[in-house]
């Protein structure tokens, strides 16, 4: 990797450190403990059921459709949500798990197109105009009916964004309490000097926008229609 | 659109949005809907003080190492291949981003919410090289087609327009054909900028924090056009303020989960994006080339001073929603991109006293922004400190309000002066006072009486009153 330029950055923080009272250069600075931690008093001692169902009613909130299925089950249900939904056109991530839960020969007989990191124009051009997207969670953050998507080569960043309706499927064994257990998790893996996505996306339903007169318009840039189906034993 | 908005008079700008009938009804049921789901957040999550402490804690300690997170923030984002620049103004800032424009041939350019390059005029700048700017935040978009109208809110910049108004700038300007309906005014915008998305050579985003351990930047929306912006085109540029900044992720947390319920009392809103460095090796969309901008612009001379603590603001507009002077004169009356009590302390700082003189006495000094600030900025306490050093120290009031202060110092610091002025003050007005009250008021009393009766001063004076009660019921 080239490293990227720097520029102006010694008056720019020569000005800062005198204006903050003449700091000298370089002197280490210790992050402190904070007196309080109320993140972790949220959900504190729920169980993955109840996280579930807390996920699930979080999803009312924030105009998402719900669904629980076993790992079994997953096959048909993912077909029904999309025959619900009038698909004809679906693009999905590279991800494993696709083939692991066996739904990804599904896919394929509904003539799905599975994102292809070395084709950039072509994956965006049929993202954009696919009805449907479809992602695995890699994070699920219960409180707040958050999936959040560590994007990669494979898990491209247009399939959760362009097209009209996004899926996500939720492995129960994804869902944490709240933020914090993933932010926790990213944090860690910068102190262990590993390198983190290039994007990690924090989803929480459909897009929208409360702009007009402050109504609440459900799908505006993003997806107009979000799906999230829970494996219950996954 | 420089910082500076509206007409150059503060009473002028204050008059129009008092008579202003549809932008004072849109502004009272916005803030009424917003005080509401604000509250909720805060009571749902619980422990909502202790939450504020954290965020004051975790503000004050970066704000005071700023220059050590700046530092580690650049190291990092050129770690990973991307470029920082330091601009000390807005001028510099806006060259280096004429210049990237320029190398990359851009033409059009796509950019999602941020008031920093508001502040900066950058739109202007990269229009004087020709580039085209589209504005996709959905409020922006409005305001954008509609001749530059400036936005009045930090959060919903286009709160003081009504959907009938937008329905007539969409018909106008972009041969509109439906309803007012909401649904059908977003689904047209969605059309039309999805195509601006997929031609725009560069897209541009403001910040809303920068994660200094990882070189990160996260954006908080809820229509995803950060996300498009951050997906679509080959070239990325990022301006940030240079105080939108957290030590790490664990931070990060604290701030994204006030800013969220504090601005639209969400637990999260749609999209949180959190992105690091451009695209990787292998990865098919994202920006190839990434270039981060640090704005200070004034920023820096506030460090040290007692105003430090109006960079801790993480821009959620809770001050403003609850703010009775907004409510009323609304966001263009304040004459700067910063409106309400943020704007009102932030401004002067910004710029300075002979631009934003009036704004630190548009407040009642009830203290509802200070209680609702979600990292416990002393929001009221610091437009009394503006006022202070207004009089004292910039002698910035006008002559004929020095001269009777200095009068009014006189009286009160003299027994017989006071005495007899006190007296004086019922005869006085007399001429004035209809039924012992006043409706229009001489000299200094005419701005009171334009609004409000003021009572004529009684003929028995307060002191003479408690003697004789005293007196009356006899002494302890």
């Amino acid at each position: 990797m080239v490293k990227g330029n720097i520029i102006n950055r010694d008056t720019f923080l020569s000005n800062i450190r005198e204006n903050l009272g003449n700091i000298p250069m370089n002197k280490p600075v210790e992050k402190p403990e904070w007196s309080v931690t109320p993140q972790e008093n949220v959900l504190t001692n729920y169980d993955q059921a109840q996280l579930v169902s807390v996920l699930q009613n979080q999803c009312k909130e924030i105009h998402t459709d719900f669904y629980s299925t076993s790992l079994e089950e997953l096959n048909q249900t993912v077909i029904n949500v999309l025959t619900n939904l009038q698909a004809t056109s679906i693009v999905y991530t590279a991800d494993e798990r696709f083939t692991q839960t066996n739904t990804e020969q599904s896919l394929q007989d509904l003539d799905a197109f599975k994102w292809d990191n070395t084709n950039r124009e072509k994956s965006v051009e049929i993202a954009e105009k696919a009805d449907v997207g479809i992602t695995f969670s890699d994070i699920t953050l219960a409180e707040s009916g958050t999936v959040v998507l560590l994007n990669d080569k494979g898990k491209g960043r247009s399939v959760s964004l362009l097209p009209a309706n996004y899926i996500a499927i939720i492995p129960e064994s994804t869902i944490v309490r709240r933020m914090t257990q993933a932010t926790n998790y990213i944090h860690h893996q910068v102190k262990q000097g590993e390198s983190i996505a290039s994007c990690i996306n924090f989803i929480t339903g459909p897009s929208n926008s409360a702009d007009i007169e402050m109504n609440l318009v459900v799908g505006v840039h993003g997806p107009i229609r979000a799906t999230y189906i829970v494996i219950d034993d996954w | 659109m420089p910082m500076q908005i509206g007409e150059k008079d503060f009473k002028q700008r204050v008059t129009s949005g008092i008579a202003d009938d549809f932008m004072r009804g849109a502004v009272r049921s916005a803030q009424t809907r917003l005080q509401g789901k604000r509250k909720d957040a805060a009571d749902e999550l619980g422990d909502w003080e202790e939450w504020r402490t954290l965020g004051s804690e975790i503000r004050r300690h970066t704000i005071e190492h700023l220059d050590y997170y700046l530092h580690q923030l650049s190291e990092k984002v050129a770690e990973l291949g991307g470029h920082v620049f330091f601009a000390e103004t807005g001028e510099e800032a806006n060259q280096y981003i004429q210049q990237i424009a320029k190398r990359k041939h851009a033409k059009k350019i796509a950019k999602s919410k941020s008031m920093v390059t508001e502040e900066i005029s950058m739109n202007q700048a990269l229009e004087e090289i020709d580039c085209e700017v589209v504005e996709t935040d959905l409020g922006e978009y409005i305001l954008q087609i509609d001749d530059h109208d400036p936005p009045s809110h930090i959060v919903a910049p286009a709160l003081h327009k009504n959907k009938e108004q937008i329905r007539d700038v969409f018909k106008e300007k972009l041969a509109y054909l439906k309803s007012e309906k909401p649904e059908e005014l977003a689904l047209f915008a969605r059309e039309k900028l999805r195509e601006e998305f997929l031609a725009a050579d560069i897209g541009i985003t403001g910040c809303n924090f920068a994660v200094a351990e990882s070189g990160s930047f996260a954006l908080v929306t809820n229509e995803g056009n950060a996300r498009m912006v951050s997906t679509l085109p080959k070239t990325q540029i990022t301006v940030m303020g240079m105080e939108r900044i957290v030590p790490g992720w664990e931070e990060l947390d604290i701030v994204v989960s006030l800013l969220t319920r504090a601005a639209v009392g969400q637990k999260l809103t749609s999209y949180i994006t959190a992105l690091t460095g451009p695209k990787k090796d292998g990865e098919a969309d994202g920006p190839e080339e990434f270039h981060l901008v640090i704005v200070d612009n004034g920023r820096s001379k506030i460090l040290g001073t007692e105003f430090q603590e109006a960079l801790h603001c993480i821009r959620c507009a809770a001050c403003i929603n609850v703010c009775p002077v907004y409510r009323h004169v609304g966001g263009h009356a304040y004459g700067s991109i910063y409106p309400g009590p943020i704007g009102a302390v932030l401004s002067p700082l910004l710029s300075d006293y002979d631009e934003y003189k009036e704004l630190p006495y548009a407040s009642s000094l009830c203290g509802a922004c200070t209680e609702v600030c979600p990292v416990k900025i002393p929001l009221h306490e610091q437009l009394i400190m503006h006022r202070r050093q207004i009089v004292e120290d910039e002698k910035k009031t006008t002559l004929s309000e020095r001269v009777a202060m200095r009068g009014f110092e006189q009286i009160v610091n003299s027994g017989n002066l006071y005495r007899t002025a006190t007296k004086m003050a019922p005869l006085l007005t007399t001429p004035f006072a209809k039924n012992k009250v006043i409706t229009k008021g001489p000299g200094p009393l005419k701005h009171w009486t334009h609004a409000r009766d003021f009572p004529q001063p009684v003929t028995e004076r307060f002191r003479d009153w408690f003697e004789k009660r005293g007196e009356q019921n006899g002494k302890r």
